[in-house]
């Protein structure tokens, strides 16, 4: 039976960039901010990295294909560099290579980065990167917010939610990121919005509106991962964090071309988040789980998430948002409490990354009180990438 | 017995008031204001002459299995390809077998009533059965011209074929000049005409009663043993002279549908001829005559199983069904006279791989999917391995064509962000009757109309335009049912 690799892993070192419209950087300097910080952190000299896992999704407009970027930025001296793309759990992806080779005794220590340069295009939203194959001829001509917008379509429906009511719960969702992201340097969008504002900003795919869309941003975010014991000797006077799980799952088509699915949460989600309690030996996640970076691309996945989580019971979540259960200081569980994709974009190979950098600083108790988490004991991260019928999604746990 | 075994017509939804057109441009020529009665029917950004003489089709099949069709003759002088068949398209769209016989019509406004006679002809000479007739046009006036005011966009669309006829083809007569009225070279996006002082005088007056006669004579008839007499012809009052003279009563004249189409060009006679037959009696004679470069003049009888349509919408069903379009800058948009910004993202190059096209063109030109055989679920697009979860059968698959299907909305988005000539883009996840689902974009509506659970019906349609090749994509759109 296989083991799972619950506290196999020990988080040594972290860095982030800011996250934001990097108009002077490039990707490779974000590469350089990341890991130089993430170096700092983890207290070790350059020469004790035996792999690496560089995570980027775009590379028509990002930093290029394959692991060439990373080693050629950092001339790692000819270490094996491994780049995974998995659309937005990218990040994750480039961390559980990292965890799956430490944990399996391969490597000691490992680094995972993942960058993304998306501020080349020229237009808001993601890039529309020119597709060829059969998704042309027969795919219909939908952006992000319009897949996920569909998904408000369809939990109105389901649970006889009035979509006014919903566009509310929405709101909060977001108005609570934007409070979140208000307090942290490293967040793109800053500023406070009132409910006012969400709710009667332009429409940008029936029914969600501009603050029910993440932003787009430049940025990058490392880890280094070792064994704890290694962790233990080099973190004397530290509390270890330690990854309690990773899982992902990945549409069948079910939900696509099979009838069953009814377009209200995901599929993926649910199963992932059951593997990942199990794997961490979570019981109770709504009562356990301290705090969450789920990918909150747009305000309504963040809702119908809380349910695929089990955060919230089904057709319940909507209320939860309402009544502030999670806000920062809402009594709850917290989500999004850096701020979220929703303030600090989503630069898609860095977004898991980030998020692990929120929750490891916030177990260390690294942030100053107004935006601490108080004791911390278990952070989840979520990442979703692709549209609701077809994903890939990422669960991550980590804790002390 | 040759003949007409089943007819239906399409006529986009989309009407504008002339007189909108008239306010916008009529400051070019103020005389237009002559002719800025009634309403002129415009197909949509995602239409052409493809488009609608495939909903023409799908309306004539009344039952008729597509297996069953014998080819395609598709009549137009707005073909969306010079070279690539035009009439091969719409067999594709209607999931035909390949051993079809396929031909385009084209190079004059007869070209519509030549395909039926060659239809006609070709059937009797048993080459051929049940032969699918489509006429479609959609052309362009230059912005202020009279041609702006009249033309129409409509369709037709007739199976001849030697059984279950509704209406007899009993012969035709044809006269043929190089005769320059309109006229288009082969890049010309706009019509172009002689003086219509000529046209009415030279053209309709002499041409059209030449054709009665020559038919009359031919099969020894007299103009008072027909029910109905079609000919087009534009000038109204040109209309009432050449009812006189050609001696008919009041009752024999079909409406030109000037007044809530337009001038249809290729279409003209045939949605003419297949409105007629709406109103047939078994044993009605029909003279149908078209013009342009010459005439043709066709004569059938109705049997006694006209009036045996069975689901037909036809051309007044399609006639009921309309909306205003009240932006003449929405217009010009659709038909791409006036270029609009779509935002950087539109650049985006949709490129056509037509080796890819070729291997998948059930799927995209006939929307067939397949159906497993072991556990009988339909999945689109094609599978090789079963997606439902408890069978997975490896290669178990059948064909099977979703296009006459229906299917209701799983849910919806209208779209800003997304590049398109008429935001915002609608579409959402549709689940098919019977089983099955993907996630199309809708037409026929906007986005208020939408709900989950609206039943839905599927319309071949433009996917996207490719300026930089000129290469027009179709594909298959969700369209909400009516309410019959």
């Amino acid at each position: 039976m296989a083991g799972g690799i619950r506290d196999k892993v020990a988080i040594l070192g972290m860095g982030c960039t800011k996250f934001g419209e990097r108009w002077d950087v490039s990707g490779e300097d974000l590469i350089v901010e990341s890991f130089t910080e993430c170096m700092e952190d983890a207290g070790i000299d350059r020469k004790d990295i035996q792999a690496c896992w560089l995570g980027s999704n775009m590379p028509q407009i990002s930093v290029g294909s394959s692991a060439l970027p990373l080693s050629l930025t950092l001339h790692t001296p000819f270490l094996p560099v491994t780049r995974v793309e998995n659309m937005c759990a990218t990040g994750t992806e480039a961390f559980r290579g990292a965890c799956y080779a430490v944990a399996s005794g391969a490597y000691d220590i490992c680094l995972a980065l993942g960058v993304e340069k998306l501020k080349d295009t020229g237009y808001g939203g993601l890039p529309n990167l020119n597709v060829g194959g059969s998704l042309i001829s027969i795919g219909a001509n939908a952006t992000p917010p319009g897949q996920f917008a569909q998904l408000a379509s369809a939990y109105a429906a389901k649970y006889n939610v009035p979509m006014k009511t919903l566009k509310e719960a929405i709101a909060h969702v977001s108005w609570k990121s934007h409070e979140n992201g208000s307090m942290n340097p490293r967040a793109h969008l800053r500023r406070k919005v009132s409910m006012e504002q969400i709710i009667n900003a332009p429409l940008i795919a029936y029914p969600l509106g501009l603050f029910d869309c993440c932003g787009v941003s430049d940025g990058s975010a490392a880890a280094i991962v070792t064994t704890p014991e290694i962790a233990k000797s080099i973190k004397r006077n530290q509390d270890l964090v330690k990854v309690k799980a990773l899982q992902i799952a990945v549409s069948s088509g079910e939900e696509a071309f099979y009838t069953e699915w009814d377009g209200a949460h995901f599929m993926t989600a649910a199963r992932a988040a059951k593997a990942a309690y199990e794997e961490a030996g979570i019981k109770n996640p709504r009562e356990e789980v301290s705090m969450m970076e789920v990918h909150d691309c747009f305000s309504i996945t963040e809702l119908v998430t809380m349910e695929d989580l089990q955060i919230s019971p089904r057709g319940k979540a909507w209320e939860d948002a309402l009544n502030g259960f999670f806000d920062l200081k809402g009594g709850g569980v917290p989500c999004q409490v850096d701020g979220g994709l929703k303030c600090f974009g989503h630069p898609i190979g860095a977004s898991g990354l980030r998020m692990l950098f929120e929750m490891y600083s916030q177990l260390l108790g690294r942030w100053p009180e107004e935006r601490q988490v108080p004791n911390p004991r278990f952070g989840l991260t979520h990442n979703l990438g692709g549209t609701p019928a077809t994903n890939v999604c990422s669960v991550a746990i980590v804790g002390l | 017995m040759i003949g007409i075994r089943s007819y239906g017509g399409y006529v986009p939804r989309n009407r504008m008031k002339r007189k909108k057109v008239f306010e916008a441009m009529g400051w070019v020529n103020a005389g237009n204001i002559s002719l800025a009665g009634g309403e002129k029917s415009v197909a949509s950004y995602d239409e052409d002459s493809i488009t609608m003489a495939v909903a023409a089709a799908i309306d004539s099949l009344n039952g008729i299995a597509r297996s069953d069709l014998g080819g395609v003759y598709f009549a137009s002088t707005t073909l969306p390809f010079k070279e690539r068949q035009n009439a091969g398209i719409i067999a594709g769209a209607l999931a035909m077998d390949e051993a079809a016989r396929t031909v385009d019509f084209t190079g004059s406004l007869k070209s519509g009533t030549s395909a039926l006679i060659s239809a006609c002809e070709a059937v009797g000479a048993k080459g051929t059965n049940n032969l699918m007739v489509c006429a479609s046009d959609c052309r362009l006036g230059k912005p202020g011209s009279s041609q702006e005011m009249i033309f129409g966009d409509a369709a037709a669309a007739f199976v001849v074929s030697d059984q279950d006829v509704m209406a007899e083809y009993k012969g035709s007569f044809s006269l043929s000049h190089d005769f320059v009225d309109h006229m288009r070279g082969s890049d010309a996006q706009f019509d172009r005409q002689w003086e219509d002082r000529w046209i009415r005088d030279v053209g309709f007056d002499q041409f059209i009663p030449r054709a009665a006669d020559g038919l009359l004579k031919k099969f020894d008839l007299k103009m008072q043993d027909f029910a109905k007499v079609i000919y087009p012809c534009y000038y109204p009052a040109e209309r009432r002279n050449l009812d006189k003279i050609l001696k008919m009563a009041p009752e024999q004249a079909q409406d030109p549908l000037m007044e809530s189409i337009g001038e249809m060009g290729t279409g003209q006679p045939l949605v003419m001829l297949a409105r007629a037959l709406e109103d047939a009696k078994p044993g009605d004679k029909i003279l149908v005559i078209s013009y342009g470069s010459g005439c043709d003049a066709l004569y059938f009888e109705a049997t006694d199983r006209i009036g045996n349509l069975k689901k037909a919408r036809g051309i007044s069903g399609f006639l009921a069904n309309k909306v205003e379009l009240d932006n003449f800058e929405k217009y010009l948009a659709w038909r791409r006279i006036l270029p609009i910004d779509m935002g950087l993202r539109s650049e985006q190059d949709n490129w056509s791989q037509w080796s890819l096209i070729w291997r998948n063109r059930k799927a995209i030109l006939g929307l067939v999917g397949t159906r497993c055989k072991a556990c009988g679920t339909p999945q689109y697009p094609p599978q090789r391995v079963c997606v439902n979860p408890q069978c997975l059968a490896v290669r178990q698959m059948e064909e099977y064509c979703f296009s006459d299907k229906t299917g209701k909305v799983m849910s919806f988005t209208g779209d800003n962000l997304a590049a398109s000539i008429n935001p915002p883009l609608v579409y959402g996840q549709v689940g098919f009757d019977g089983g099955g689902k993907y996630m199309f974009e809708f037409t026929g509506c906007n986005l208020e109309q939408v709900r989950v659970g609206m039943p839905v019906s599927f319309s071949f349609r433009i996917k996207f335009y490719d300026q930089r090749r000129d290469i027009t994509a179709y594909f298959w759109k969700a369209i909400p049912m009516e309410e019959v």
